[in-house]
């Protein structure tokens, strides 16, 4: 059986990539999961960046939605969205279309090219 | 008709027209928000009362409108970080916590596949407008079961008109029963401790039986959790109507 989506991110989470890469988008046998977390505690929020393992490989990913509910006013998405991005800060992939929290926004100088090519704002 | 003197016919006078007092009838019905009421237990009533007035308060600059759980609200917000410095979210009310001025409600809507919920406070000197687009009740006081159905249920378009209300005396209850999801669910919503009416449970029959297992029938009659609030929301209703009069 299947164990339900946990809540906030950690090691051993199944997420979901969000973006139109390819690494994220073709199917496999096993599903996306983190295999850490770049955080003090080892739970990843939202703007936390993570490690993923996609199709036997190692990337990096940044957290733009989790299911476990934050502070008032924060949007709580019904997946773990997960967008993925080089070591330097550049995303994969070319377009957005899942809904992003605006709060992302804060982090303007490190999320710049993630916030751009990002479609909906919630 | 023809009159036999050569006078002319009696006066009638017209019919007398019947005088409907709608003032007293509106006031037999009137909506008192439920962060109003206090909860039972052994806090000084002292702590209520500046609370409400605090309530009144900001309800005299802002207008918090009437509104229910399967409500469809249009809400924006103040957000430094957003274009416009300010940030619309349309979504069905699905519950409706706390009390006092931290009372929040959940909006939940599906955009682009992805089911966004946003708990917002009422009282949060953050939100700019509150606007009501769709009223109707639906059969339960919880739609958390929302999450596990199937997503068009959930659904709502962003730039909906909002529709117009005739009577300004009834609401009406939608009694949408929705469809599930394949289990697993997030709670077991067949439970008759979640009560709920609103789902069409396609469930086999000695799956509801076994469900039923769970049935605690002596809760109704449980005295210790009485909790008459009538009189309560008589006191609360005046002092709010002699506030807002102010």
């Amino acid at each position: 059986s299947v164990t339900g989506a946990c809540q906030a991110i950690q090691k051993l989470t199944r997420v979901r990539v969000v973006d139109n890469s390819t690494l994220g988008n073709t199917p496999y046998h096993r599903p996306p999961k983190c295999i850490h977390v770049y955080n003090k505690t080892g739970v990843g929020k939202v703007g936390d960046k993570i490690l993923l393992a996609i199709k036997g490989e190692k990337k990096k990913a940044l957290i733009v939605g989790h299911k476990m509910p934050g502070s008032s006013m924060t949007p709580r998405f019904d997946s773990n969205n997960v967008v993925l991005i080089e070591d330097n800060g550049n995303p994969i992939g070319t377009r957005i279309k899942t809904p992003i929290p605006y709060t992302l926004r804060k982090r303007e100088g490190e999320f710049s090219k993630v916030l751009a090519i990002a479609r909906n704002f919630v | 008709r023809v009159s036999s003197d050569g006078k002319p016919p009696k006066f009638q006078p017209p019919p007398k027209p019947v005088i409907i007092d709608r003032k007293t009838q509106k006031e037999e019905r009137r909506f008192l928000s439920p962060e109003f009421i206090p909860p039972r237990g052994r806090t000084d009533p002292l702590k209520y009362y500046i609370e409400r007035k605090d309530m009144i308060q900001r309800r005299k600059v802002f207008n918090i409108p009437e509104f229910y759980v399967g409500h469809v609200l249009a809400v924006t917000t103040a957000d430094p970080y957003a274009s416009a410095k300010s940030n619309r979210f349309v979504g069905i009310c699905i519950q409706r916590g706390g009390k006092g001025l931290g009372a929040t409600f959940v909006l939940r809507n599906v955009i682009e596949d992805q089911g966004v919920e946003i708990c917002y406070e009422l009282y949060s000197p953050r939100i700019q407008a509150i606007e009501v687009l769709k009223l109707e009740k639906r059969l339960d006081d919880n739609l958390m079961y929302l999450r596990d159905a199937l997503p068009e249920y959930s659904t709502f378009d962003v730039n909906m008109k909002p529709v117009s209300r005739m009577d300004h005396e009834e609401i009406p209850v939608n009694k949408l029963q929705v469809r599930m999801k394949p289990k697993p669910w997030s709670k077991r919503w067949e439970r008759p401790k979640y009560n709920i009416k609103g789902i069409k449970f396609e469930l086999p029959e000695h799956k509801m039986k076994a469900a039923q297992k769970w049935t605690q029938p002596w809760l109704e009659f449980d005295m210790l959790r009485e909790y008459d609030t009538s009189k309560i929301e008589e006191k609360i209703r005046k002092e709010l109507s002699e506030e807002l009069e102010k």
